[in-house]
Formats: C-alpha cells, sequence, structure tokens
C-alpha cells in the first residue's frame, strides 16, 4: 500500500508559539508512517472565531487560498490546531456546498490566479491518528507507557462541534479522543468541566483576556474538585497556550496559584512512543520558559537524570 | 460618534442591566425585517427557526459569567432592533464553542447567528481595537501570532525545527496575495486605522 501522505497546515500557533507540537508531530506521524508534507506559503487559516466574525467572504477566501495550495498537490491536509481545522474544513465544507459564496471567493482568488476546486479533505490530527493510523497500531508504538499517570482531558470545541456538521462524536459524550489520548496507558480522570471551552476562542481572548481565564479557572478548580490530575491534554494548541500560559496569567489577574503540565495529544504520543521530552522540546511550553521552572518530571513517570 | 466600543480593562460586567430609567414597550406590529433578512444572508439562515426556549443561554459558558445573553439578541434582531444589537459590547463575549448550537432543538444555528451579526457589526464600524490590531497582522504577516521576535525563532531551533516554518512567515509572496484579497474584499479599508474623532 502506497504511503500514506498529508499537507501539514501549520498555523500560527504550533510554528510560533509552540513549535514542539509541530515537532512532536513530525516524530509521531513518522513512527506510524504516514508523510507530513510541508505546505509552502500556506498562512493563517484565518481564525474562525475571529475573521469569521469580521467579514465572512473575506474568511472564507483566505481559507480557500489555503486549500487551493493542497488541492494543487493533490493531497489532503492535517492539522493539530482545533481552530485551523475548523475554518479549513468549515470553509471546504461551506464551498462545496454553498454556491453563492463559492462564485464569491473563486471571484476574490481569481485576484491571485487561484481557484477552489473542492477536490480535497481536511483532517485534524486526532481523525489522522484515530482513522488512518488506527488505535491498534498506535499501541503498538507505546514503549513508554504512562501506568498511573492521571491524565485529564481538554478536548476542545471545533474539532468535534458543531457536531450535526461534523458527525463524527457526540459532542455531549465523545470517546474518540478519549480512546486516543487512553493509548498511552495513562489513566482517564473524568470531571465536570471538561468540555466547557477553554475561554481563549472566538476572539474572547483578544477582547477581554480577564474573561477568557475565567473559563479555564473554571476548568481547572472542578478538575481539582475531582481529586486533580498529573497531565491536562488537548488536541489544540490554542487551548493548549490558554490552559499553559493561561496558568500564569491567572496568577497575574487572580492571584490564585495552579501548576498542571499541558500536554498536546501529539506530544502524549511522542513521549509514550519512547521518544526523550528533549527530542521535541517538551520543557519549551511557555509556563515553563516563563515561570523559569520544568515540567513534573516525576509525576509524568518520565525519567530525565540525564539532563 | 466614535465607532470602535471599549471594554474596561478591569471590570467587564460594568454595563448595567437593568435600570431606573422608564423602558418604552416595544409596540411593534409588523418588524422591519431588513436586519433579519440581513443576517440570513450573512451566515445565519435558520434565526426565524428560534422559539425563545433559552437553552442557548442556559448552555453558554460565556453567558455564565457576562451580560452576553444568546436568546436576547436573537430576540432583538427578531424584532428589529438592529442599532441594540449590533452596538453591544456583550456581542463579543461569545467563544464560539457551538454548545447552544449542538443543544438547540429549533436548529437555529446561534453561534453562526452571533458570527452574522457580527459581520454586520463591523461592516458598520463597531469593532473592538484589539480585534482590529489583530485583523491587521494577518494582513502585514499573513499571520495572526507572526514569527515576530527572535526569540520564537530561538525557541523553534531549540525544538529541533528550523528557525522559519514554511508558511508565510517565509514566502513574501503569500503575504502579498493576502493583501491583494484584502484589498478585492474590501477587507483592508474595514479594518484599517480610522481617525480618532
Amino acid at each position: 500500500m502506497a504511503k500514506k501522505s498529508f499537507y501539514h497546515f501549520l498555523g500560527c500557533i504550533i510554528p510560533h508559539r509552540y513549535p514542539s507540537v509541530e515537532k512532536a508531530a513530525k516524530l509521531v506521524f513518522n513512527d506510524l508512517g504516514i508523510s507530513l508534507l510541508d505546505m509552502d506559503g500556506a498562512t493563517c487559516c484565518p481564525a474562525p472565531g475571529v475573521f469569521g466574525s469580521f467579514d465572512r467572504v473575506t474568511w472564507a477566501t483566505i481559507a480557500a487560498r489555503n486549500l487551493t495550495i493542497a488541492e494543487a498537490g493533490g493531497h489532503p491536509i492535517t492539522t493539530g490546531c482545533n481552530g485551523c481545522f475548523a475554518s479549513l474544513w468549515d470553509a471546504n465544507h461551506e464551498l462545496k456546498h454553498d454556491d453563492e459564496l463559492r462564485d464569491k471567493v473563486n471571484e476574490n482568488l481569481a485576484e491571485i490566479d487561484r481557484e477552489f476546486k473542492g477536490t480535497i479533505e481536511v483532517w485534524h490530527y486526532v481523525d489522522a491518528l484515530y482513522q488512518i493510523a488506527g488505535l491498534e497500531k498506535i499501541r503498538e508504538k507505546v514503549t513508554r507507557p504512562f501506568t498511573g499517570v492521571r491524565m485529564a482531558l481538554h478536548p476542545g470545541c471545533h474539532w468535534m462541534r458543531p457536531k450535526i456538521l461534523k458527525q463524527k462524536d457526540d459532542s455531549e459524550r465523545p470517546h474518540i479522543f478519549r480512546e486516543l489520548c487512553e493509548t498511552s496507558g495513562a489513566e482517564y480522570v473524568p470531571y465536570k468541566d471538561e468540555l466547557i471551552c477553554c475561554g481563549a476562542g472566538g476572539a474572547v481572548r483578544t477582547a477581554d483576556v480577564k474573561i477568557a481565564l475565567e473559563f479555564t479557572k473554571q476548568k481547572f478548580d472542578s478538575l481539582i474538585a475531582a481529586g486533580g490530575a498529573d497531565m491536562i491534554v488537548t488536541p489544540c494548541p490554542f487551548c493548549e497556550l490558554q490552559l499553559d500560559a493561561g496558568q500564569v496569567e491567572i496568577q497575574k489577574y487572580f492571584e490564585q496559584e495552579y501548576k498542571f503540565d499541558i500536554l498536546h495529544v501529539v506530544e502524549l504520543l511522542a513521549l509514550a512512543f519512547g521518544h526523550e521530552p528533549d527530542e521535541f522540546g517538551l520543557a519549551t511550553h511557555l509556563q515553563y520558559m516563563q515561570r523559569k521552572s520544568e515540567p513534573a518530571w516525576e509525576n509524568l513517570g518520565i525519567k530525565v537524570g540525564e539532563h | 460618534m466614535d465607532l470602535r466600543l471599549k471594554i474596561n480593562g478591569s471590570s467587564s460586567r460594568c454595563v448595567i442591566l437593568t435600570s431606573v430609567d422608564e423602558k418604552p414597550a416595544i409596540e411593534i406590529d409588523v418588524p422591519d425585517d431588513s436586519f433579519v433578512q440581513l443576517i440570513k444572508k450573512t451566515g445565519g439562515p435558520n434565526i426565524q427557526n428560534c422559539f425563545q426556549c433559552g437553552t442557548c443561554s442556559g448552555s453558554c459558558p460565556a453567558g455564565a459569567r457576562t451580560n452576553y445573553l444568546v436568546r436576547g439578541i436573537i430576540r432583538k434582531a427578531l424584532l428589529g432592533l438592529k442599532q441594540q444589537c449590533i452596538s453591544a459590547t456583550e456581542l463579543w463575549y461569545c467563544t464560539t464553542c457551538y454548545t447552544c448550537t449542538d443543544r438547540c432543538p429549533q436548529d437555529v444555528k446561534p453561534t453562526d447567528v452571533i458570527k452574522a451579526i457580527r459581520n454586520v457589526a463591523v461592516a458598520e464600524g463597531y469593532m473592538l481595537v484589539p480585534h482590529q490590531k489583530t485583523a491587521q497582522k494577518v494582513l502585514e504577516a499573513g499571520h495572526a501570532v507572526p514569527l515576530d521576535k527572535e526569540s520564537w525563532q530561538d525557541l523553534r531551533e531549540k525544538v529541533g525545527v528550523e528557525r522559519v516554518p514554511p508558511n508565510a512567515s517565509r514566502y513574501a509572496e503569500a503575504i502579498e496575495e493576502i493583501k491583494k484579497i484584502a484589498k478585492k474584499t474590501g477587507f483592508d479599508k474595514l479594518v484599517e486605522d480610522k481617525a480618532e474623532k
């Protein structure tokens, strides 16, 4: 069977703030025999809740421009960001089903000699890992199981909602992300507010960071009420930023200290597959850089004696 | 008129919800439906499905901590109270989590309705300054969160990837294309700095 290839849509937060996720994705997909191809000249997706709120046609046109890069190469796109996924997937879907929007977008794209053709699909890492690689193959690759490590999840919103449109998981009782994370061998810890938004989306973090952080704080408090966890895993770098660097901001705004290690799902899998944290720079998360701290290695069950 | 909304830095709940001022009755026999029609065209086609059950607001994590009330905004829109809808600061507290959309028994798709109303607000000049700046960044750098410091490149090097990724940070022509698109759609004018009044 030919090796499956995806165009790797990086977006903004992964390559510019959490590059450890970019590197971890490359390690994990390579281990699973899936190629990630550079998507030369891709721009901001652009952020769905931000640009989609400003001007739908401009949002769809910029997203469509990104889609045309993959169409030209003939491979599907994968992205590790819920926001990028929402913009690219939603725009792709809307442009395939709304002729009026498609005509407007193609009129705009003609200015730069591009045309949306609707020939490719957009995949979140989670879906590519779950459907293309498959849980069985992922479990086979796990050489460093997170046995005894308590793992809370933050699935975030846009990879599964709106459920009627995305049609892949029950957004009130999702299981796909949990099953994927559980391949690491970590013990899933449920908490009441697992499914509420991190607070960053929809241009709220930009408008009023304190309100955005209240969402995050509610999640942390809910997790602590459920007995706490050794790490929180998310499939989105914007959620990761909000949960990770957000802890430093919460301390500033609310004078309350939380110390959760936040991992993107590909970082979790990279570690589970036996990669050392230094291979993808887990310790470069903004929380650690700003606090001059490091991950709670012992809680994560990782020996880093050679550091 | 200062068209830009301002959110007071420290307290976001400062907006008065009720007042002693006498409120005039909303006496509308035949509502002006031009606003509703505009919303339907701008991305909220199902707004008229709403029967005001309030499931949206009951599900809303933003409504739990701010005066953002999805049901209220939709009702105002249906009554044709356009100005009240588009000038309200709380319109910008929706994080677009889509919980209301997933729970709405009438398939109103409230998140899309709110986004459509935001589109109308922006088109009429109601845009927060930080949002304007974010939009400008995409036109300048191709990214809302740009690789704008040497230290971000150092961070990339530290994790073992190229200092500059193969996106618009590396390809200036990609930024040029975004600028051309924005010029064609009028988005550049929409988000440019307006003279202070």
